[in-house]
């Protein structure tokens, strides 16, 4: 059996006095999508540049591949496909397809960079200076430069950062083809639906430390409640609808007229409430569903908002 | 849309990966204006003026002595000012530490570049030479001593210009680079004579690598000299301390 994709365990790494990691530990199975989520300064980018080779933990053990990222670096790099986050990280004076091209002859078995400068809609580019690329644009060439090789493992830090929308769904679902070609992904963000919309697993990062792992419905559903609003004319009877509910579900009346019901929400859940109010001859009106999002759950977890 | 993404990695031969990163380097040399400014135009230009008796006067034929200055200056510019410029821009821009991650040891990165400074020498060499012949200039010597001087000042320079590039922030390679250049170019041998100088002032600044390329190429080029020993040597030490002082200080981001 092949080494997992990527391997870390309780990772270690400061800047001076200032701890940027403190006993991280994660694990990415081959074929796997894992997003790294976490405000910015969480040590995302820290723990990414110590398994692309870049920087030397101070202590804990990294695998990529099974290999060493400083040690095995030579056996490593072929396989490996990175996106920086500072950017292309490139010659700017080279023209777009000439840097892909000029990336494409470092390995083997290339995909075709016109096929793949299409893809990530730069075909219009081509022969454009890096220089004079727009912010999003070099984004797109730098995941073209991350690709080309066929790496069987990438590092995507921040992927998505500075496109417009448009640019983000386009490269949302190269991703996810990325995934079902078989290629491993490891991506950080600090976009919650990026992570709810990719990742196979997700792993929360704060101040250096893993503070929940799991799948995005695994993160979202584990013990946490969610909520039913709707309105409708004051005074409903609140002790008839609470003898109508399943048991756990606790309906109340915050403000006049507008009301809440919090408990496990589950299709029978909102069936029942909609019964009630049929027979009580009652329209509920705005009435919403709320699950907990990633967004509650890191709330929860570090008593702060993830965009800073 | 049907491109697969099923791994398939494998890092090239160094032969293609050497041959194309050696094509983008020159590419972007001829591509940069202030490149082609510094190793080219002003060389031709500077051939030109000091073959005009302007700054001093010269025993013997003028542009015999001009040929071998200007020959030296292009290598200080090719291996020196240049490599450390865009080198250093490369590390700020955050290209080398995005080469590192790629299937391109960094052997051929550097091999790469000094193939491209080569190939610009080359392109410097021949202009200059034809220039000169118009200019009425016989040379003298043995053409191998020349390439050898050439090849050594190119090592010294190129090693300096790593240092200077690997270690200190770009603005500032920029600066020293520029003010190097400048301060070697008139205090250095290339545009005028050591012997202009104070007897003990030309005593040191004749082992500056400027100065020993420069007086080798005037020996062998000018005076028809055999093997200008004393330059040679000087060269070979520059060599010697510049390029291990490079590689064990150099930074890549």
């Amino acid at each position: 059996m092949d080494a997992a994709a990527v391997q870390v365990d309780n990772l270690v790494k400061s800047y001076g006095a200032h701890p940027a990691v403190r006993g991280l530990s994660l694990r990415v199975e081959r074929g796997e999508l894992l997003a790294l989520l976490g405000p910015n300064g969480a040590g995302k980018t820290t723990t990414i540049e110590i398994c692309e080779g870049f920087r030397r933990a101070d202590s804990g053990q990294v695998r990529v591949l099974g290999l060493d990222p400083i040690a095995d670096a030579r056996a490593l790099r072929p396989r490996v496909g990175v996106m920086l986050q500072e950017g292309v990280g490139a010659y700017t004076g080279a023209r777009t397809s000439e840097l892909l091209r000029l990336f494409a002859s470092y390995a083997a078995n290339p995909l075709d960079t016109d096929e793949l400068l299409a893809r990530v809609g730069l075909q219009d580019s081509a022969r454009q200076q890096v220089r004079r690329l727009s912010g999003g644009q070099k984004q797109r060439l730098s995941l073209a430069l991350a690709l080309v090789g066929r790496p069987e493992l990438v590092f995507l830090d921040e992927p998505t950062a500075g496109m417009d929308p448009h640019a983000r769904r386009a490269t949302w679902d190269l991703i996810r083809e990325l995934r079902r070609d078989g290629v491993s992904v490891v991506l950080t963000t600090h976009h919650l639906d990026e992570a709810e919309q990719l990742a196979d697993r997700v792993t929360v990062v704060d101040s250096g430390q893993v503070v929940a792992a799991g799948t995005p419905a695994e993160l979202t559903s584990s013990g946490a409640e969610g909520q039913i609003r709707f309105r409708a004319a004051a005074g409903l009877r609140l002790d008839s609808l609470q003898v109508a509910l399943p048991v756990g579900a606790q309906a109340s009346e915050p403000q006049r007229g507008q009301y809440l019901v919090v408990g496990e929400i589950n299709p029978q859940l909102l069936a029942t409430l909609t019964a009630w109010c049929a027979a009580q001859g009652v329209l509920a009106e705005q009435l919403s569903v709320e699950r907990r999002s990633l967004e509650d759950v890191f709330l929860e977890l570090t008593g702060r908002q993830l965009r800073t | 849309m049907t491109t697969t993404y099923v791994p398939a990695p494998a890092a090239s031969s160094t032969g293609r990966m050497l041959a194309a990163q050696t094509r983008m380097e020159l590419r972007l040399l001829f591509r940069n204006g202030e490149q082609v400014g510094l190793t080219l135009i002003i060389p031709l230009l500077l051939e030109f003026f000091f073959n005009l008796p302007l700054l001093y006067s010269l025993n013997g034929r003028r542009i015999d002595f001009v040929v071998p200055s200007i020959l030296a200056l292009a290598v200080m510019s090719a291996a020196f000012t240049g490599l450390a410029i865009g080198t250093g821009f490369e590390r700020k821009y955050a290209v080398l530490k995005r080469l590192g991650a790629t299937a391109l040891p960094r052997s051929v990165l550097l091999w790469a570049k000094t193939l491209a400074v080569l190939g610009l020498e080359v392109i410097q060499t021949l202009l200059i030479c034809l220039f000169a012949v118009v200019l009425g200039w016989h040379p003298h010597g043995d053409p191998v001593t020349v390439v050898l001087l050439m090849a050594l000042g190119t090592i010294a320079f190129g090693g300096l210009g790593l240092l200077v590039a690997g270690t200190l922030r770009a603005e500032v390679t920029l600066a020293a680079a520029n003010l190097l250049w400048l301060v070697l170019l008139f205090c250095g041998g290339i545009a005028i004579p050591l012997d202009k100088y104070p007897h003990g002032v030309h005593q040191v600044l004749q082992f500056l690598p400027s100065a020993a390329m420069s007086d080798g190429l005037h020996r062998v080029l000018q005076h028809g000299a055999q093997l200008p020993v004393a330059p040679l040597i000087t060269l070979v030490l520059w060599a010697a301390v510049a390029l291990p002082a490079a590689t064990r200080w150099f930074r890549w981001e």
